[in-house]
C-alpha cells in the first residue's frame, strides 16, 4: 500500500496505490488524515484508486471515513479510475451516492 | 483423488495478504478467470480478517486461524471448496450479523459489509458459530470451465 496527495487547482487527489485490506489501513488513515488537514481550503477531493491491485471492505470504512472528515471541511469527495474488482465492492454497498465517480 | 490443502495461520494482520495470495494461487489448477479469482481473493480477505479483528480478545489469547480448500474437477468446469474455521468468542446472533452494514466495530471504521461480500462473490456460503468455542465460515466457488 501506497499514498501520496497532490493538490491541483483547488482539487485534492488522494492516490491509493496497491492493496488496501485492514494490515496497512492504520497506516493508509493517518497518511490520508494528515495530507485532508494540510488541505483543508481545496474545493474539492477526488481518490485516484488507479493503482489499487486489491480492496476489501477495510477500503468502503477507508473512504467512507475520510468522505466524513472532508465534509466537516465542507469538501465534496469523488472516486475515480476505479478498476473492475474494486467497482464492485463500492457498488454493493452503496459508496457512490455518498462519494460519486467522475 | 481431489486436491486439497489445509492452512494454520496466526490470526495477525501480516496475514492477510498471504492467506488470499495462497487460496488463489492452490485455485490456480481450476483454470479460474480472473475476475473468479479475484471474488474469492476478497471472499478470503473478508473471512480471515474478520477471524484477526472479532474473534480474539486479549493478547494471551492463543489465535489461530484454520484454511482449508478443496478443489471439485467436474466434467465441465469445476468448483472450489473453502473452509475458515477460529476458535474465537463466537457470534452471539448470527442473523444479525449477517445483515449488510451490520458491525460491532462502528468506531473503528469496519462497514459491516464482509458477510454481505462473501455472500455475493461466492457460490455457495454459510456460517456456523458458537459462543465462546467460535466460528466457522463455508464457502465454495463454482468455476466456469
Ligand atoms: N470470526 C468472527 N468472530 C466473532 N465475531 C464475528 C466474526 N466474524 C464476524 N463477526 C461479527 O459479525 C459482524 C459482521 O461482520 P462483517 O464482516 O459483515 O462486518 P465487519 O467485519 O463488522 O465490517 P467489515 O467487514 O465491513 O469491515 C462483525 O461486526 C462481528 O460482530
Ligand atoms: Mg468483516
Amino acid at each position: 500500500m501506497n499514498f501520496t496527495a497532490v493538490e491541483k487547482s483547488g482539487v485534492l487527489f488522494l492516490i491509493v496505490e496497491g492493496e488496501v485490506d485492514e494490515h496497512g489501513a492504520g497506516e493508509l488513515r493517518l497518511a490520508a488524515d494528515r495530507k485532508i488537514d494540510e488541505h483543508a481550503g481545496a474545493d474539492k477531493a477526488v481518490f485516484d484508486l488507479g493503482k489499487v491491485s486489491f480492496m476489501d471492505s477495510t477500503g468502503i470504512g477507508f473512504l467512507i471515513g475520510r468522505y466524513k472528515k472532508l465534509r466537516r471541511y465542507g469538501i465534496p469527495s469523488y472516486v475515480s479510475r476505479v478498476n473492475a474488482e474494486t467497482d464492485k465492492i463500492l457498488s454493493l454497498s452503496g459508496v457512490y451516492s455518498l462519494i460519486p465517480k467522475m | 483423488m481431489e486436491n486439497y490443502m489445509k492452512l494454520e495461520i496466526a490470526a495477525i494482520g501480516e496475514n492477510e495478504s498471504f492467506a488470499r495470495s495462497a487460496v488463489a494461487a492452490f485455485a490456480l489448477a481450476l483454470n479460474p478467470s480472473l475476475s473468479e479469482l479475484s471474488d474469492v481473493k476478497t471472499a478470503v480477505s473478508e473471512a480471515v480478517t474478520n477471524c484477526i479483528v472479532h474473534a480474539y480478545e486479549g493478547e494471551d489469547a492463543q489465535k489461530s486461524i484454520l484454511i482449508e480448500c478443496r478443489i471439485e474437477k467436474r466434467t465441465v468446469g469445476g468448483a472450489l471448496h473453502i473452509a475458515i474455521t477460529d476458535y474465537g468468542k463466537g457470534i452471539q446472533d448470527v442473523e444479525q450479523a449477517l445483515a449488510p452494514f451490520f458491525t460491532t466495530l462502528e468506531d473503528e471504521e469496519r462497514s459491516g459489509m464482509g458477510f454481505t461480500i462473501m455472500q455475493t462473490f461466492m457460490t455457495e456460503f454459510s456460517v456456523a458459530s458458537e459462543p465462546g468455542k467460535g466460528t466457522k465460515i463455508v464457502m465454495m466457488k463454482e468455476i466456469a470451465a
